[in-house]
């Protein structure tokens, strides 16, 4: 029994059907409503209006309080009322020099945490000066080949002191060795280092698309990257497993949280069968979603995802310590949101999106550029979507009262349906196969590919309507906007510190370490990140060590779905 | 009989962003056109050589890395090269304003950017083979 | 100005690739200036060894061609590729995937791939593969592979339509009796099971094997009851490479019966008597809905109020062509 539900349900029942015989009818007589039905940006049917009916049926222990199993209303106790979430806006350009130039600015204008960005290179495991990397170096993000650049990268900048997030997938051992070996230099403690690399592959193959090696030793890699800072690194998240790429890539909400929870329990899974207990681990498991534009419908969303994630925990994988259970999660405003016509009505958009975030319980939130449907953002738009993330913190004070929309008729019933419809699927990934399984078979990918044509359709006819693309056109618009600059110097100076490197190294001890690289790869029980600490500091190229494994493990091609 | 125009759809480079070009293939398809889809992470040399051999109508480079001015200069070489530039092609995905012109200078046939209406997709293809016509 | 098709066909037995794609297209397009010009072509060709490869959806036929190609490019074979996948039934267009599990060929100028749909049933899809099959054949290549889904009718009888046909089979598809239904376990010269790295592969085999033993494929015999060939199951996995040696050495042995004996020969016959069929059907149906002729009309109509009937309408029309 809920607490929402003081009514007496009959009595209400009768309420509600002389409402709907005289106020609504009445009004309905003089003016239709403006659709038959209504739906979420997901799909879900919403009523006219909610009432104590729709939560009666859900448990009041499910709802619960901040800082509580399920977690429903908030991983912690205190939330924003003792800190803020992480102002993490991410940034990545050029070589480390230019990208350390952009943090040092971040942090000067009160950002308090550090996200890395990388180029296509880095991301796909190329070195700088590979024919596959001609015209991306340092264009989307930093261009990393060497330790060497990863000291250039964080020059100045305390590791104990800030937590720097990398967003890098199949590479990401690579990165997060390097990191390592960064610290290990200036003389860090391992254990007060804390940042997250995303290092999370099974969405990959679901959605971003960047994956090197097969299915099976991408996802052990991931399995060493989470045992290693487990021991070691007792701050750091070693994987942030996310739903945001999958919704870029055109999927539903729902399908967003429910392919990430199918992901994540994989991961688990993995761990698990290495011996190592879930409450080891299991605590440094983050999250990251994206922000939507559907305002309730994200913020269910949310309180969902940290719903189910505490059962599974709990009731599949057997977790004891409340911090297995907590989901925490970074957010990220929509990018695929975001429109060139009329480019200035992304901050309101952006706006929005952070404010359903805030409400939803993130940890960290990165708030989009008004001009990245143009190019990566420049400085000003940095600033503006920082300032945009102060203002709901500082002059809304809705960070004040913890899941102030906690009792909603309406938002328990959707959080509640959320919860229900993740674990259907949930259900049937298991029943039919498992997640490996139904990725080969591009299950996954074919319930994001049709949600994104339905979307692109319904975006089309006007069904979906977006201000500025199908709805107030302005007619020969001509935007007024400077796209960040590409500087076409970057990768001369980026290969020149490559082949010093290259030049002054040791190359007998490469090779003897990448022979060593091989046979630890080909030992499961083995773990990889040690001689890949190792590798760089004696100044491997992430190309060196992605090529020597590709010789044993092949290359990943998926067979796509329309 | 005419057949159904021939379009070949190349993810070049590392960005593996395919979210538009699988709206935009499965739009063509459902326009009644061929659509031979190449796969993530192809070269220009791999791109050119598949349209040569499928004697495509339109060559639909998709890219949201940014890399389009280094990349497709070296497509529209490739094509001249192999006696193809009778190739319609046409990209599409992230390009800043100011790339368009040069990138229309250099031969792109048209640029179908991000919410360009797969109607509009269909109807702007067929006019660019009506154009060329027979061949 | 358009290139003639006589033009391109001089640059195709020159060994012009570009000319080549061209023709393909022209051929599949009815296009009468190139139709005349197909005859040539057909007897330029001649030289090639013809491979048709089908299977259920899944069976990784594509996967395994790539592998195969690879494999007969070892010792230098030129080797042409018509993939061909099915159209939409709602809007006749198609999405052609078959390259994407063929990267690994397609900088290689020894290779040549084409991929073509399957267009319904008013297609013409038999005829204009096979004719690209002579378009390949006439530009050099020695082996050329038909790679169809082997689902619709058409499908099938174009693997069949080849000096070699190969049929892929894959455990755990449930897909061997879906492939009796669709009959086309009985076309096969050689059986393929793919991925035979997966543990319930060895069933796969010996089902195939049983159903063999069983007499489904009889065994055709020379004058003193020798069998010429004895359909053989090779296991391939292309993952691991397993079997692909193997079933090269085994489409050798079966072209070389082939050009030895009078299997060879009865088979030239089948597929020459196939392909004119196909072609007359082709051109029959293009000129009947392609007509003018009042006669036609006159007849449609006659037929539509029941005043005459397709079967002494269609026999009388069938008179007027000289057999």
């Amino acid at each position: 029994m809920s607490t929402l539900n003081k009514e007496d349900p009959k009595q209400l029942v009768k309420q509600l059907e002389l409402w709907e015989d005289n106020e609504v009818n009445t009004f309905l007589n003089k003016q239709p409503e403006r659709e038959d039905n209504f739906y979420t940006l997901g799909g879900f049917p919403v009523k006219r209006t909610y009432t104590a009916l729709d939560t009666k049926d859900i448990p009041i222990d499910d709802i619960g309080l901040p800082g509580q199993y399920p977690f429903t209303r908030g991983p912690y106790p205190t939330m924003y009322r003792s800190r803020y979430w992480t102002m993490r806006q991410i940034a990545g350009f050029g070589t480390g020099e230019d990208t350390n130039n952009r943090f040092k600015y971040l942090i000067s204008q009160g950002q308090t945490g550090l996200s890395t960005d990388f180029d296509m290179p880095t991301l796909m495991g190329y070195d700088s000066d590979h024919p596959m990397s001609d015209g991306e170096v340092g264009r989307e993000g930093v261009a990393i080949d060497t330790l060497a650049d990863m000291e250039a990268l964080f020059d100045g900048i305390d590791l104990e002191k800030i937590s720097v997030s990398m967003t890098i997938n199949p590479t990401a051992w690579i990165l997060l060795a390097m990191y390592i070996a960064l610290a290990k230099r200036r003389g860090d403690d391992l254990n007060k280092l804390s940042g997250t690399v995303q290092a999370d592959i099974l969405k990959e193959y679901v959605a971003q698309k960047e994956y090197i090696y097969p299915i099976s030793p991408s996802v052990r890699i991931v399995r060493d990257c989470i045992t290693y800072c487990a021991e070691n690194m007792k701050r750091y998240n070693p994987i942030n497993i996310s739903g945001y790429h999958i919704s870029e890539a055109g999927s539903s909400p729902l399908h967003e949280i429910a392919f990430t929870m199918a992901n994540a329990t994989t991961y688990v899974e993995e761990v698990v069968k290495t011996g190592m207990d879930v409450d080891q681990f299991a605590p440094r498991l983050a999250f990251f979603f994206v922000g939507q534009a559907d305002f309730f419908e994200e913020i269910a969303k949310f309180r969902a995802a940290r719903r189910v994630w505490a059962k599974i925990m709990k009731n599949q994988f057997g977790a004891k310590k409340a911090e297995s259970m907590r989901l925490r999660f970074h957010c990220q405003t929509a990018a695929a949101s975001l429109t060139k016509p009329q480019y200035k009505v992304n901050i309101m958009r952006t706006t929005v999106q952070a404010l359903a975030a805030v409400l939803g319980g993130a940890q960290s939130l990165h708030t989009n550029g008004m001009d990245e449907a143009f190019a990566i953002p420049t400085e000003e738009a940095m600033k503006i979507a920082l300032r945009t993330q102060q203002v709901i913190a500082d002059e809304t004070n809705v960070a004040n009262v913890i899941d102030p929309l906690g009792g909603s008729y309406f938002l328990e019933n959707l959080t509640t349906q959320y919860e229900n419809k993740i674990f259907e699927i949930l259900d049937e990934v298991k029943e039919k196969g498992g997640t490996i399984k139904l990725i080969e078979e591009g299950w996954f990918q074919k319930h994001i590919a049709d949600f994104a044509y339905e979307t692109a359709l319904k975006k089309q006819d006007g069904q979906k309507p977006v201000i500025g693309v199908n709805k107030y056109v302005e007619e020969n618009e001509q935007a007024d906007i400077t796209t960040h600059p590409y500087d076409s110097t970057t990768a001369d100076r980026q290969i020149s510190r490559l082949q010093t490197v290259r030049a002054t190294r040791d190359n007998n001890k490469i090779e003897k370490l990448l022979n060593e690289l091989i046979e630890v790869a080909k030992d499961e029980r083995q773990n990889i990140m040690p001689i890949t600490i190792e590798l760089v500091d004696a100044g491997a190229t992430m190309g060196d060590i992605v090529e020597k494994l590709r010789t044993l493990w092949g290359t990943y091609r998926e067979n796509p779905v329309f | 009989m005419g057949l159904p125009i021939r379009v070949l759809l190349a993810k070049v480079g590392l960005d593996g962003h395919d979210r538009g070009v699988k709206v935009v293939a499965r739009t063509l398809r459902d326009a009644g056109m061929d659509v031979i889809y190449t796969g993530l992470h192809r070269t220009p040399e791999e791109v050119v050589n598949a349209a040569v051999q499928e004697d495509v109508d339109i060559l639909g480079i998709s890219l949201l890395s940014g890399a389009h001015m280094t990349i497709c200069p070296k497509i529209m070489q490739l094509l001249e090269d192999k006696d193809a530039a009778d190739t319609i092609v046409v990209v599409g995905g992230v390009v800043p304003d100011e790339d368009v012109t040069p990138l229309k200078e250099m031969g792109v046939k048209e640029l179908l950017l991000q919410d360009t209406p797969p109607k509009e997709i269909v109807a702007r293809l067929e006019k660019l083979v009506e154009e060329r016509g027979p061949r | 100005m358009p290139t003639s098709s006589a033009d391109l066909v001089a640059r195709l037995k020159k060994g012009d690739l570009r000319a080549a794609s061209r023709l393909m297209s022209r051929a599949e397009a009815h296009d009468d200036e190139t139709l005349n010009s197909l005859g040539a072509i057909y007897k330029a060709a001649g030289q090639a060894h013809i491979v048709g490869l089908t299977g259920v959806p899944g069976s990784g036929k594509s996967t395994l061609v790539s592998k195969l190609v690879e494999g007969m490019r070892e010792d230098g074979r030129k080797v042409g590729i018509i993939a061909i996948d099915p159209s939409s039934p709602f809007s006749g267009g198609a999405i052609l995937g078959d390259r994407i599990r063929m990267t690994n060929l397609v900088m290689d100028e020894g290779v040549f791939i084409r991929s073509m749909a399957t267009r319904g049933s008013t297609g013409g899809l038999a005829r204009s593969a096979l004719t690209s099959v002579d378009i390949l054949d006439a530009a050099g290549f020695d082996v050329i592979i038909i790679e169809t889904v082997g689902v619709g009718q058409d499908e099938v009888e174009i693997a069949k339509a080849s000096h070699s046909t190969l049929v892929v089979s894959a455990p755990g598809l449930g897909d061997d009796v879906q492939a009796i239904k669709a009959g086309i376990l009985e076309i096969a010269d050689i059986h393929v099971v793919s991925k035979c790295d997966r543990s319930d592969s060895n069933r796969t085999i010996t089902d195939l094997k049983v159903m063999l033993a069983m007499g489904i494929n009889i065994a055709i015999k020379d004058r003193d009851g020798k069998p010429l060939w004895q359909v053989p199951v090779v296991g391939t996995s292309s993952e691991t490479g397993e079997g692909i040696k193997t079933l090269i050495d085994t489409l050798d042995k079966h072209r070389n019966v082939h050009l030895n004996t009078e299997l060879g020969e009865e088979r030239l016959r089948q597929i020459a008597e196939y392909r004119t069929f196909k072609t007359a059907e082709d051109l029959l149906r293009n000129r009947f809905f392609k007509s003018t002729n009042k006669t036609i009309k006159n007849v449609v109509e006659q037929i539509a109020k029941r005043e005459s009937d397709p079967f002494t309408a269609s026999n009388d029309l069938l008179k007027k062509i000289a057999f």
